[in-house]
């Protein structure tokens, strides 16, 4: 369990030394979901609809952004090699820097979203859900993200590559996670959407530290 | 040269059973060794080891055994594959055909039982710039799940010559102190095997000695140490072994 621990707390203090990174992604949230209001005009009806799939997308897209940091520093200065010398199980310590990431990405933005909200004129309730969709949501994205990451370590062009790999596998994620708030809203209860989204979750938790820790191997011999 | 290697590994097969290349030859197997039971589990063996990279096979049937008290000094011109070899026998890099063992069972099926045992010093430096070195230190023995004190990081890294410098984020070190740094590790790390891949690189005559120093007295204590260095390597404890990589010879150990 201190694999685990120890992972998320050195990578915690490193984000909070290196906060430009941090600050970066969640600006990007900040102006894709104020662009949105912009381009489309103030028609509440319509920001209304269109608020929660724009933040959704806008969250995607931010946490998809800070992927390419989740393991190209610690493969470039050698501490990833270290990692996979350490008497530890990989997926574990992967699962620390999956943890960390989603602090520094995740959880801000989960945070953030209400404020965000407000300018689609969503309801308090309709933010609720939201939020909690999103809370549940963003997780999964780390957790499929750092698979994506950790095959794409050291290619040429990895950024891009993360992108075609990663955003086939969000879409489940964001047609459940955007879905509970428009079924919310449209009275139908998100309930069951927000369950399918902890299965999802669950799901991740088991499968993609596991993934991910064999795909570092591969990139690493 | 793809030619003359493969002629190499037919010779070297030739002895005993003939080379299989892309296959493991029947006598490649791990066997304890029977003058020194007592320290079965203390003992390091590659079995005809090969790489392949790409189309190009960089070694061989590369073999060495290594017991406690032993130093093993791979030799080799640049790009003979002597990192890989390092590379290999700490699982990182998983070799085609032939196995690394220790105390007689294959590293692969030991997993972390083996890692325990091992402190890997690199060809990268493996220390982050945002934390200082004490901090570098600390992370690295808690993770590794032997925490060590603040007191006990400082005084590694005063051995290695950064008495006032352990307080400073890496990034503000030069080559040569973040090298230190990285080798300080070594001073803390209670493992029997030592796998050091040029560790001299970037350092000042001072930092040599004292690594020297070092070495010796882990190899006088029954420790194990293989490394890659294009300098001399005096040891005064224990025994000195040169594997040579590439050219005649090739990967057998002296």
């Amino acid at each position: 369990m201190f694999a685990v621990t120890g992972m998320v707390r050195r990578d915690v203090i490193l984000a909070m030394r290196r906060r430009a990174d941090v600050l970066t992604t969640l600006f990007f949230f900040v102006i894709v979901a104020a662009l949105f209001p912009l381009g489309i005009g103030p028609e509440m009806a319509t920001l209304r609809i269109m608020g929660p799939g724009v933040l959704w997308v806008a969250a995607l897209l931010a946490s998809m952004l800070s992927l390419g940091r989740m393991f190209a520093a610690d493969y470039a200065d050698g501490t990833l090699e270290q990692m996979l010398v350490l008497p530890q199980p990989l997926s574990l310590l992967v699962l620390g820097k999956v943890v960390a990431h989603w602090l520094g990405s995740g959880l801000p933005l989960v945070l953030l979203s209400p404020v965000l909200g407000l300018q689609y004129g969503l309801a308090p309730d309709v933010l609720k859900v939201l939020v909690i969709s999103l809370l549940l949501g963003t997780p999964v994205l780390s957790l499929i993200g750092a698979i994506g990451a950790a095959l794409t370590l050291g290619l040429r062009g990895g950024g891009v590559l993360v992108a075609l790999l990663v955003l086939p596998l969000y879409v489940p994620v964001l047609i459940f996670g955007a879905g509970a708030v428009e079924a919310h809203s449209s009275g139908l209860g998100g309930e069951g959407h927000l369950s399918l989204l902890g299965a999802f979750l669950l799901m991740a938790l088991a499968l993609s530290p596991w993934a991910a820790a064999t795909a570092l191997r591969i990139s690493l011999d | 040269m793809l030619f003359g290697r493969r002629s190499l590994l037919e010779r070297a097969g030739g002895s005993g059973q003939p080379g299989v290349p892309g296959g493991l030859p029947p006598n490649a197997v791990c066997r304890p060794n029977p003058s020194a039971p007592d320290r079965l589990s203390q003992s390091l063996e590659a079995v005809s080891l090969e790489c392949v990279r790409g189309d190009r096979r960089l070694f061989s049937d590369v073999g060495f055994a290594l017991e406690p008290g032993e130093l093993l000094h791979v030799t080799g011109r640049n790009g003979s594959g002597k990192t890989t070899l390092l590379r290999m026998v700490c699982g990182l890099v998983r070799p085609q055909t032939g196995m690394v063992c220790w105390g007689g069972k294959p590293v692969s099926t030991l997993g972390d039982e083996f890692f325990r045992q091992l402190t890997f010093v690199g060809h990268l430096n493996a220390i982050k710039d945002e934390l200082t070195g004490r901090e570098n230190l600390m992370v690295e023995a808690a993770l590794r799940g032997n925490p060590v004190s603040e007191s006990q990081a400082a005084s590694a890294l005063s051995r290695m010559g950064l008495k006032g410098h352990d307080r400073l984020p890496a990034k503000v070190l030069s080559q040569g102190q973040r090298r230190r740094t990285a080798l300080a590790r070594l001073l803390l790390a209670d493992t029997p095997l030592w796998v050091l891949d040029e560790p001299f690189v970037a350092l000042d005559v001072h930092a040599v000695e004292t690594l020297q120093h070092a070495i010796a007295e882990h190899v006088a204590a029954d420790g194990m140490v293989v490394l890659t260095t294009h300098q001399e390597v005096p040891i005064k404890a224990g025994r000195k072994r040169t594997l040579h990589m590439g050219g005649s010879g090739t990967g057998v150990a002296a």
